[in-house]
């Protein structure tokens, strides 16, 4: 998907309208493995741009998760609570995380495509 | 093998060292035979004076009780005391079960959903609990109600330093407080209303923290049954010996909501590709190796073996030998209290307050009396005055069902003559 | 092979132990306590007769490998033999049936074993006094930094941040967080050892200490460490020593002489106290003579012979425990320290160096060595190449040498390395034993390229195979979020009442 932006945290975020959805990448979640849980903030929240909203743990890790953009969560993927797994099988699609209204523009230094590439890349070596 | 490694001496081995930090050789003295060691730390041992268990009537968090010769049978196999911390499950089946039924006799009896491996004594379990209402509530003030053990409160005090917790001595919670902890029986061996305690703290919006004896749990309501968020206690009555005060073992337990919050470590069943249930370390994404300076403790060794030992006792009492002997303890206590404060000038402290097997009474001229009876070898009661400037001459006497009923009677003996 | 639950075996028939009864008059709970505050229930404990209980647990014990069985070849934890008369010393009636209250006079033995024992390790680390309170390594690392944080307190100082190195131990940064720093990490360089430009450029006024482990966790002394030290010194910042990897120079060279200000030590990894599973340790903490005032109280003093536990100590951090240690630990240290002696500690050393290096050279063709040896006493290894080329991972390695009668290598630690194998053979093992293992390890390799789905498949001979942890995780989840009622964290007891004894 060409419109979707990711973070050097290994975030994304795609938006439609003023509408934002944000999950975590193919690459953050094969490093860390089988996802078993996830702790998730409440709807109606207001996250600020780098700010920590939540944790995601495997068996051997666990990762802070960050906003990649500023706004007010307006749904999250309650899905997850039961089936964490879904981060892992369909990180772009069935494992979103949350949905914000988008409160501006979105920041500039989201990473396209190729830009993530490169640091996933760079974190392999 | 120098030769295997290809290289000359030693001080080639050492090179990265630099030589001004070389030492000649250490400032002790050179090592001893097996009998010479024995003979020099038995030396030691024999400076100490050692009461008989039946003529100890000291408390004050440590007791004597009898300990099953099966204790010390099972702790001290090898394949237990020497084994590693169990990070590889298949080679370390028989810790992690040792360790999940550990974690179950301790749920089962407070009452409580979950409790953890172990943590290392009865004043860090307080700290540790204290650290978790702060997490789960996000309030920065705990309460400790009425006698809670001196030390355990002066180890919340240094922990909470760290972390921005305040420690307030009674009153009332309010929208600041994360806990309400208290003892139950306290220090003094007194019984207090926990539940009123509890009702109390939530009315407030804060956690009810229970230290509890475990012993007593065989007939005092345990903390689940009253509504306590966390239990925590000092197991060292469960097959310890004293050994001056350590080790002994910590425990914590929790409702299901909190369990996430728990410190230290987590044993859980899981299965392998053939079926067989085993044991696993579980919930490490908590601990301290993996969120590091996000971790909620930062304990890694805990008292295992201690644990171990607390297990057995457990296992080997059951639910009617751990009644037995609560309700054996209480029979005694009660007993000498009555005749103690028949004694000329002797009168209970807190008479309108129920206890189990501990009690505090006003002793005239308290220390004399307990140095008398140190030189007629009775270990007496705890003057209590040291930590509370409020209870001068008072003097905690316990009982459990290692004094029998001679040796009460010695024990009066000894004071009217 | 697996073994029932005392839960499972539990059977309701069996009495009660015979225990004395009360031999008095006096009442029954019931008789006084109100209703409410006894229990309504007895407690679900399992109910099982003596030698059911001894075979279930040894059982249980025969499924444990054990370092009084097995090569215990864990990096960093130093796992070396736990000599018997330890145990027999702490066991004397003298030492295990004191009560901690008990007056002065009474425990003047205890007393001048702790003494001793603190005297010893001054001179074992080069400091000027040791608190022996903390009961484990992380535990002492946290006293440390309180002590260094009332230190600087008491100069009019409010310094926040503690500096750890990326292949410091996980205790290192929690131990920070909880006593109130914030945590930054510095950068190792190329060689393995810390980046004196990255410290350089994390310190500042703000710099309450740097955590450090010398030999690093890869096993290599930090040859620049009074560079270290000064550069830490000069901004007003102190100097911590985790004293995991002590064994790796006692007698040869000392933290305090390096410029390290407090020092922790385990006495359950360098001092032979066993490790239990998991416990109890001991994690004593010296301090250069700034810091003394603030150690935790009580601390024993001697005058004239006379010993005395001095609680009168205004500028202490306070109590990290209750009573005075874990002192039963101190007993079996403090015995293995005059069994040794200062010549021995030092051979100890020497020897634990010499297997280390002994045992990488023997596996140098089999296993990547990232950085250049001589190592201290321990290395650390990389199956990087074996995981791109037949896609075996460092955990394959050290399952399938559990089936060759083998305990594992610490695994994916330090994390700079990537598949890591962290190997600490000790000074207590054989040359005879160094090569069975470095035979194994070679015939591990080998089969990685022949048939590496067969060692996807190990362990096949211990009790359990591989256990899904990612299943019990997800149950447990499960359980937390109110979605199921298995609890998988302990037994549950099936819903039937238990009959009373008949007694």
């Amino acid at each position: 998907m060409a419109d979707r932006r990711y973070t050097k945290t290994h975030e994304w975020v795609t938006v439609d309208g003023n509408q934002a959805t944000i999950g975590i990448t193919d690459f953050a979640q094969s490093q860390l493995g089988d996802v078993v849980f996830m702790e998730l903030p409440s709807t109606g929240r207001k996250l600020a741009a780098r700010e920590t909203f939540g944790v995601i743990e495997s068996v051997k890790a666990a990762s802070d998760l960050y906003a990649p953009i500023a706004g007010r969560i307006t749904a999250v993927n309650e899905k997850l609570s039961s089936k964490p797994e879904l981060i892992n099988s369909d990180p772009y699609g069935e494992g979103w995380i949350l949905k914000l209204d988008l409160a501006g523009d979105l920041p500039d230094d989201l990473l396209d495509e190729a830009g993530y590439k490169k640091v996933t890349e760079a974190s392999a070596e | 093998m120098l030769e295997a490694i290809g290289v000359s001496s030693m001080s080639d081995l050492l090179v990265d060292i630099p030589q001004s930090l070389r030492l000649g050789s250490l400032q002790l003295p050179d090592g001893l035979s097996e009998f010479e060691t024995m003979a020099e730390v038995s030396a030691l041992a024999d400076r100490n004076r050692v009461f008989p268990d039946r003529l100890t009537f000291r408390g004050g968090g440590v007791y004597r009780r009898f300990i099953p010769a099966a204790v010390a049978a099972v702790t001290s196999k090898p394949e237990f005391y020497t084994a590693y911390t169990p990070y590889q499950a298949e080679a370390s089946q028989g810790t992690l079960q040792a360790i999940f039924e550990f974690q179950t006799l301790i749920a089962e009896l407070t009452a409580l959903d979950v409790a953890n491996a172990s943590l290392y004594d009865g004043a860090t379990a307080v700290a540790e609990a204290a650290m978790m209402a702060f997490v789960q509530t996000g309030r920065n003030e705990v309460i400790v109600s009425g006698y809670v053990h001196p030390e355990y409160v002066q180890v919340l005090r240094v922990f909470g330093e760290g972390r921005g917790i305040k420690v307030r001595k009674g009153g009332q919670p309010n929208k600041k407080t994360a806990a309400v902890i208290f003892q139950q029986p306290d220090f003094l061996g007194l019984l207090v209303d926990a539940r009123a305690l509890t009702a109390e703290a939530h009315d407030a919006g804060a956690l009810a923290i229970a230290c509890v004896d475990p012993i007593s749990l065989a007939v005092l309501a345990p903390p689940g049954e009253y509504g306590a968020d966390i239990a925590v206690g000092e197991g060292q009555q469960l097959g310890l010996p004293p050994s001056f005060g350590g080790p002994h073992v910590g425990f914590i337990a929790c409702q299901r909501e909190l369990v996430r919050k728990l410190p230290g470590r987590l044993v859980g069943t899981a299965h392998d590709a053939a079926g067989r249930r085993g044991f696993v370390l579980a919930l490490a994404a908590r601990e301290q190796h993996i969120r590091r300076e996000k971790a909620t403790s930062n304990i890694c060794t805990n008292h295992s073996l201690c644990a171990l030992a607390a297990a057995v006792y457990l296992t080997y009492m059951g639910p009617y030998g751990l009644r037995h002997v609560a309700e054996v303890s209480f029979k005694r206590a009660h007993a000498l209290a009555h005749r103690l404060a028949a004694l000329p000038g002797w009168e209970m402290a807190f008479p309108e307050r129920q206890f189990l097997n501990e009690f505090p009474i006003r002793v005239p001229r308290a220390p004399a009396v307990l140095r008398k009876l140190g030189r007629r070898g009775i270990l007496g009661g705890l003057d209590v005055n040291r930590w509370f400037r409020e209870l001068k001459g008072v003097v905690t006497f316990t009982c459990t069902e290692v004094n029998d009923a001679r040796a009460l009677d010695e024990l009066l003996a000894a004071l009217e003559s | 092979m697996t073994e029932p639950l005392s839960f499972e075996l539990s059977r309701p028939a069996v009495d009660p132990p015979r225990l004395p009864d009360a031999e008095v008059d006096g009442p029954a709970p019931s008789d006084v306590l109100p209703h409410d505050a006894l229990r309504a229930k007895p407690p679900g404990l399992p109910r099982l007769s003596e030698p059911e209980i001894m075979r279930h647990y040894s059982r249980m014990a025969s499924l444990n490998y054990s370092i009084s069985e097995n090569f215990y070849p864990l990096g960093s934890c130093t796992m070396k033999y736990n000599p018997v008369v330890n145990e027999a010393a702490a066991a004397l009636p003298g030492f295990a049936d004191l009560h901690p209250y008990q007056d002065e006079e009474t425990v003047q033995g205890a007393l001048e074993l702790m003494w001793r024992l603190e005297r010893a390790l001054c001179a074992i680390v080069g400091v000027d006094r040791v608190t022996l309170q903390p009961a484990a390594g992380a535990h002492g690392e946290w006293t440390a930094l309180r002590m260094i944080r009332a230190y600087q307190h008491s100069k009019g100082e409010a310094r926040s941040e503690v500096l750890v190195p990326d292949s410091a131990h996980g205790t290192n940064p929690a131990s920070a967080a909880l006593s109130g720093f914030q945590v930054l990490e510095v950068r190792s360089g190329g060689d393995g050892r810390i980046s004196l430009a990255d410290l350089e450029s994390k310190l500042s006024p703000r710099t309450s200490a740097l955590m450090l482990t010398n030999p690093n966790t890869l096993g290599l002394f930090e040859r620049e460490i009074l560079d270290i030290a000064e550069l830490v010194h000069s901004t007003g910042a102190m100097l911590y020593y985790d004293g995991a990897n002590l064994n790796a120079f006692m007698g040869i060279c000392r933290p305090g002489d390096m410029g390290f200000d407090a020092v922790h030590m385990n006495l359950h990894k360098t001092f032979t106290t066993p490790h239990g599973g998991g416990g109890p340790g001991a994690g004593p903490v010296g301090v250069k003579a700034e810091l003394v005032p603030f150690l935790p109280s009580p601390m024993v003093e001697r005058t004239n012979g006379h010993l005395t536990l001095d609680h009168k100590r205004p500028q202490s951090i306070g109590r990290v425990r209750s009573f005075y240690g874990n002192f039963g630990m101190l007993v079996r240290a403090y015995t293995y320290i005059l069994s040794m002696g200062g010549d021995g500690l030092s051979q100890a050393s020497q020897d634990a160096v010499l297997s280390a290096n002994y045992l990488r050279k023997q596996l140098e063709d089999d296993l990547e060595m990232p950085h250049d040896g001589p190592c201290m006493h321990e290395f650390v290894a990389s199956a990087h190449g074996l995981t791109v080329h037949n896609g075996i991972r460092a955990l394959d390695i050290a399952k399938a040498l559990l089936d060759r009668n083998f305990y594992a290598p610490t695994v994916y630690f330090p994390l700079v390395v990537p598949e890591a194998i962290m190997v600490e053979p000790t000074e207590t093992e054989s040359k005879a034993t160094l090569d069975s293992f470095a035979t194994a390890v070679k015939d591990i390799v080998a089969e990685a390229a022949t048939n590496p789905q067969g060692l996807h498949d190990q362990p096949k001979h211990t009790p359990v195979g591989r256990l899904d942890e990612v299943a019990a995780a997800r149950r447990i989840n499960a359980y937390l979020q109110g979605l199921s009622e298995d609890p998988v964290l302990r037994w549950k007891a099936l819903p039937e009442t238990v009959p009373e004894p008949a007694c």
